[in-house]
């Protein structure tokens, strides 16, 4: 216990504990539109783009975040784009960027072997290395998710059933677009801090949990950010204590949790039935 | 002076990509008539009703609500029951839920107890209070189609549009469904609008009859309207029709 206090005075972990809580609160908030509307692939998709992104910014010799930014913006509005105007599906557009993207990264990252290493930090992220700025970047990410908390009335709503929320003249496509470009953001800003493999997770694990269990869409919202934010506390002393990659280990604290819910989820559906 | 008409269509055509859905299309239904579009398929029923609702606009022509252009606010005039249950059956949600949503046009994050008041009156106008707690995903064909139109009436709906209606209920639930609406329209002074391939429950229920296909075929009372010619213009030569029976008291 006294291990785990002193563990609490570090200013690596107090910084890597607050950019960490809130990027996983926000990664598992949107984990339930994403979730509902069947968009793992997109969320999985996305991230990885960002890595085109982070090699022009290597390349160029510019903060990589700086062009990871509107590079992902782009990709995810260029892929809502193409599913709204084509018949192709939301998995075959963000298929399409996701993979051109990956390509351009390994091409430019070939250029030079040091930018690899650079890359390294990006695709599985650095948590207890996070700085002063990443954590203020986290700070005004989750501050300006704050001012679009209304929508989830409006969102949950067309995630229910698109074609009701558009007879009742919802602008279902702005939304979309909105949507998926603060998914994309959530994400990119994220991704050097709990990196762009496992930033995934929180866009689905918490919500696949939290829908087990839940019977409203709102119940599902909280419990999933909750278990976002446990997770990452939990996962992050646990590694810290056992010297295991933090990223990965809060990704395994999901996992445990999910066969947890599971086991729960399964309990009540035989109880019922029987 | 007479009021104006619930809807009006002037010479309406809508044209889907290079597809003439609509072709100068004119009618009137007055207020608390019961209306029903009959047509085969392909006829341009749905487009109708979504140009009727906003969500399409005339490529030529206009529509009025009540003597005033359509408008996209005039969304929350409609009470709608959609023929296709197109909502994500993993979606976790109450019927409460899903009727509030009704009335808010937004998903409700909590239910207060006078919505909840609201929820269970409009749920035993259409018997069903029983179903308030249940998940949407659970419901047979008649308990959804009852939660559709309980989330229709929840908003006093100036005009209620039901979309083959009778779509995935039993024979029995059909009729109830009926008793029902009959009770509604004259309880809450509504406007019924309703598209059926059923020429016998537009014989039985409705004051006006259109029958459409892509044009206006026949509209006026069900007398006028479903003749032998009209019908024939209409379904081709499959159409027959079923001798007028006695309306039931």
């Amino acid at each position: 216990m006294s291990t785990l206090l002193e563990t609490l005075h570090y200013g690596f972990i107090q910084r890597a504990l607050l950019a960490g809580t809130l990027l996983g609160l926000l990664g598992s908030y949107y984990g339930c539109f994403v979730v509902q509307r069947r968009l793992s692939f997109f969320g999985s998709g996305l991230s990885h783009s960002a890595l085109g992104g982070v090699a022009i910014g290597l390349l160029a010799g510019i903060h990589p975040l700086a062009v990871a930014v509107p590079f992902t913006l782009g990709v995810a509005i260029l892929s809502t784009w193409l599913r709204d105007k084509t018949r192709l599906s939301g998995d075959t557009s963000i298929g399409i960027f996701f993979s051109l993207s990956v390509a351009l990264g390994m091409i430019l990252l070939s250029l030079r072997d040091s930018y690899t290493v650079d890359a390294f930090t990006y695709l599985f992220g650095s948590i207890l290395a996070v700085n002063q700025s990443d954590v203020l970047c986290a700070l005004g990410l989750f501050i300006l998710n704050g001012f679009t908390l209304p929508l989830w009335r409006r969102w949950s709503y067309a995630t229910f059933d698109r074609s009701l929320a558009e007879s009742d003249g919802l602008p279902v496509r702005r939304d979309d677009y909105l949507l998926n470009s603060l998914i994309a953001l959530t994400l990119v800003i994220a991704m050097k801090i709990l990196g762009m493999i496992l930033m995934t997770a929180f866009l689905v694990i918490p919500p696949a949990t939290a829908r087990l269990v839940s019977k409203r869409f709102s119940q599902m919202t909280l419990l999933s950010c909750l278990l976002g934010v446990f997770t990452t506390l939990g996962g992050l002393l646990l590694s810290y204590l056992l010297d295991f990659p933090s990223g990965a280990t809060i990704v395994m604290v999901q996992g445990f949790l999910f066969l947890v819910f599971l086991f729960i989820w399964r309990i009540r559906i035989t109880g019922k039935s029987s | 002076m007479s009021a104006a008409p619930a809807v009006s269509f002037h010479q309406v055509s809508v044209k889907l990509g290079s597809h003439l859905a609509l072709q100068e299309v004119s009618f009137e239904i007055p207020q608390n008539a019961y209306f029903t579009l009959i047509g085969p398929n392909g006829a341009g029923k749905s487009v109708l009703i979504r140009t009727m609702m906003g969500i399409l606009a005339p490529t030529q022509g206009k529509v009025e609500l009540f003597g005033q252009a359509l408008k996209k606010n005039h969304a929350a005039w409609f009470g709608y029951v959609p023929q296709l249950k197109t909502f994500d059956v993993s979606f976790p949600a109450t019927v409460g839920e899903f009727i509030l949503s009704g009335r808010d046009q937004r998903w409700p994050f909590r239910i207060t107890e006078d919505d909840q008041n609201k929820i269970l009156e409009v749920l035993r106008s259409v018997k069903a209070e029983r179903l308030f707690e249940r998940s949407l995903s659970l419901l047979s064909g008649g308990e959804l189609q009852r939660a559709y139109l309980a989330r229709a009436l929840i908003r006093h709906p100036r005009i209620l549009i039901l979309d083959e209606p009778s779509t995935g209920i039993d024979m029995e639930g059909e009729e109830d469904l009926y008793k029902l609406l009959d009770e509604i329209r004259a309880r809450q002074q509504t406007t019924i609008v309703m598209v059926t391939h059923d020429q016998t429950v537009a014989e039985h229920h409705s004051s006006h009859v259109l029958l459409l296909n892509q044009r206006v075929i026949a509209f006026g009372s069900p007398t006028q309207a479903l003749t032998e010619t009209s019908l024939k213009k209409a379904f081709g030569h499959h159409a027959h029709h079923h001798e007028m029976p006695t309306r039931l008291p």
